[in-house]
């Protein structure tokens, strides 16, 4: 059967949130039924979405915008360090940096949290006890996702059990590629169970996952499994966020939405680095799904080397001329 | 057969071995020491000047860690290339400062001499420079000249061949990158040196070149934290002064424009390299 996304159909007594009783039960009954309804959605216009991305980029955001821009940005920055050579103190420092990003200036907000491996969440969290700024760890088997359940089960419980309040899940791109969506399915809500109370987030990694019409699904496959945020990418892979990727996975969040009641985050994460690119995603949400994701809680921006030119940017804008990179710390 | 119609050129930046048009899309019209019009330059706005700024300080680390002696190497290589293009700069030079063809060469010849002077003077500035200095104590102390950065020149505005080459060389062969801002009425040579510059061995970002206003870049530059040192040479006289102070904010080095353009056929001497190096001292054990 093929499942036709109407909300029209939806009964105005059902429970908001995924799960039992609501609209998409049905739909992940069965591998057949998941695949009936994701192949159900419909395709993704390639050129409209590129197109419609490029022209959003073009909007000329100035002065009292630019400054708003800039210091919603920042806020809304995950802060990342997910390097094999990362140690306590890098950590320490990221968390410093994460509390007060520009040291000249009490008025620059904080970012939304710091993203790290999970055996390092217990350093994050110690050094920003108090801070209201989020801990957020990457788990199961991060970057790419290949191990057995049982391990990533335990690497999320780890890093929750370090102080971890945010988790960054890989999907298994492996099982999603070839069509076992049940199994991706259902990973998710292992995941999320394991979670307990720490925010879910599921990165599609859509670079590997080749089309657009293949992010829609995992998009819709990830909130159908409880996801509290779905994020394009690990950062490690190249094409990472890209507008139109980003544009897909918002129109995703909002059609879930208008179905189920149910808001999901979106994050963005790698390849963003410049205040361009990340006021072009600014723009991007305003125009596709609203004011309403214009919050931390609700969108996020995964990156490091991108704070320095925000800060960059923003000291221009204060003192009127132009900074230098010896003006912000080095990561 | 029709007369051939002319080809009016639009000529671009040079900013990290490209050639952009302005981000403002400005241009302006070159015209000649009579008034006619000879072409159309781009007009650099303050962001092209900030995109050369950072492409200077990307290209600096490479260039500046380059050995002295392939410096010189390259730098020889650019004054060949002058060469090949003798007659276009003769030509430019003639129209642009209205002189005879023999004055025109004399001083395209004088300008592809000062760069092969210049590009000498790479391995040989810390032998003159450095020195080996007596200390009371069991160390050999060395002191040595490194470059200082990302150099903003404003280059002088009458002597738009030989006085650019006698600002713009110096600052390369200490090892420093340069975002330079042309002679405003006479920016034709400039371009061309950049084109001579694109099809030579410098890396690109070492030179920018900006054809435009240096009233208006000057003050962004002056004021930009992460350019090093200004050569004030072609500021305008009324604005030299705001420009010291504006570069004062970020303690940059800073070439005072003199009160009238100088002769650039003089023997420079190294008084143009000077400003641009930071001295470094080293103490080292002598161990016996």
């Amino acid at each position: 059967m093929t499942h036709v996304l109407d909300p029209g159909t939806l009964a105005a007594g059902t429970r908001p949130g995924p799960g039992p009783g609501t609209p998409f039960d049905d739909v992940t009954r069965s591998d057949a039924a998941l695949r009936a309804f994701l192949h159900g959605l419909s395709g993704v216009d390639q050129v409209g979405a590129e197109q419609r991305a490029a022209t959003l980029g073009t909007r000329s955001i100035k002065t009292t915008a630019k400054a708003w821009a800039i210091d919603t940005a920042i806020a809304m920055i995950d802060l990342t360090t997910l390097e094999g050579a990362d140690t306590p103190g890098k950590v320490r420092s990221l968390a410093a940096k994460a509390r007060r990003p520009d040291p000249t200036d009490p008025s620059c907000p904080a970012v939304a949290a710091v993203c790290v491996y999970g055996d390092l969440a217990g350093v994050a969290r110690e050094a920003l006890e108090g801070t209201g700024i989020h801990v957020a760890a990457v788990a199961t088997a991060f970057p790419s996702g290949r191990a057995s359940r049982e391990v990533k089960l335990a690497d999320v419980r780890d890093a929750v059990a370090n102080g971890a309040d945010e988790i960054d899940m890989v999907i298994d791109r492996g099982a999603f590629l070839s069509g076992r969506y049940l199994e991706v399915f259902e990973e998710i809500v292992a995941v999320k169970e394991a979670c307990g109370g720490a925010h879910l987030k599921v990165i599609l990694e859509t670079g590997e996952l080749v089309t657009y019409d293949n992010a829609r699904r995992a998009s819709w496959l990830a909130m159908l499994a409880g996801a509290d945020f779905i994020k394009t990418s690990t950062g490690k892979i190249s094409p990472a966020a890209t507008l139109p990727v980003c544009l897909v996975m918002l129109e995703a969040v909002r059609d879930f939405r208008a179905a189920t009641g149910t808001q999901v985050g979106v994050k963005p994460a790698g390849g963003i680095r410049t205040t361009k690119d990340a006021v072009k995603h600014l723009v991007l949400v305003n125009e596709t799904v609203g004011a309403d994701w214009l919050s931390p809680d609700w969108f996020r921006l995964g990156a490091s080397s991108l704070l320095n030119d925000l800060l960059l940017q923003r000291q221009k804008l204060r003192t009127g001329h132009y900074s230098g990179p010896d003006h912000v710390s080095v990561d | 057969m029709s007369e051939r119609l002319a080809v009016r050129k639009t000529y671009k930046l040079y900013v990290n071995g490209a050639f952009p048009r302005s981000e403002s899309g400005r241009t302006y019209e070159v015209h000649d020491a009579r008034g006619a019009f000879l072409a159309n330059a781009a007009q650099a706005s303050r962001k092209d000047a900030r995109d050369a700024v950072v492409a200077a300080r990307a290209a600096f680390g490479k260039w500046s860690r380059a050995t002295a002696y392939n410096r010189g190497q390259v730098l020889y290589r650019v004054a060949e290339v002058m060469e090949g293009r003798h007659a276009q700069f003769c030509e430019e030079v003639a129209a642009g400062e209205g002189l005879s063809g023999g004055r025109a060469r004399a001083v395209v010849d004088a300008a592809i001499d000062r760069w092969v002077w210049y590009a000498g003077w790479t391995d040989k500035l810390a032998a003159v420079l450095g020195s080996a200095n007596p200390v009371a104590g069991p160390f050999f102390d060395f002191s040595l000249p490194e470059p200082t950065g990302v150099v903003a020149v404003l280059a002088p505005q009458r002597s738009s061949l030989l006085g650019l080459v006698s600002v713009l060389a110096p600052v390369l062969a200490g090892g420093n990158t340069a975002v330079v801002v042309t002679s405003r009425a006479r920016p034709l040579p400039a371009v061309t040196l950049g084109e001579v510059l694109a099809t030579s061995d410098v890396p690109g970002g070492v030179v920018n070149l900006l054809t435009g206003d240096a009233a208006e870049l000057g003050p962004w530059l002056a004021e930009h934290d992460d350019v090093d040192a200004v050569d004030l040479t072609g500021a305008p006289p009324a604005q030299a002064m705001e420009l010291e102070r504006l570069a004062a904010g970020s303690i940059k080095r800073v070439v005072r424009p003199p009160a009238e353009e100088p002769d650039w056929s003089a023997d420079p001497g190294t008084s143009r390299m000077t400003p641009f190096l930071e001295t470094k001292t080293v103490w080292h054990p002598k161990g016996v």
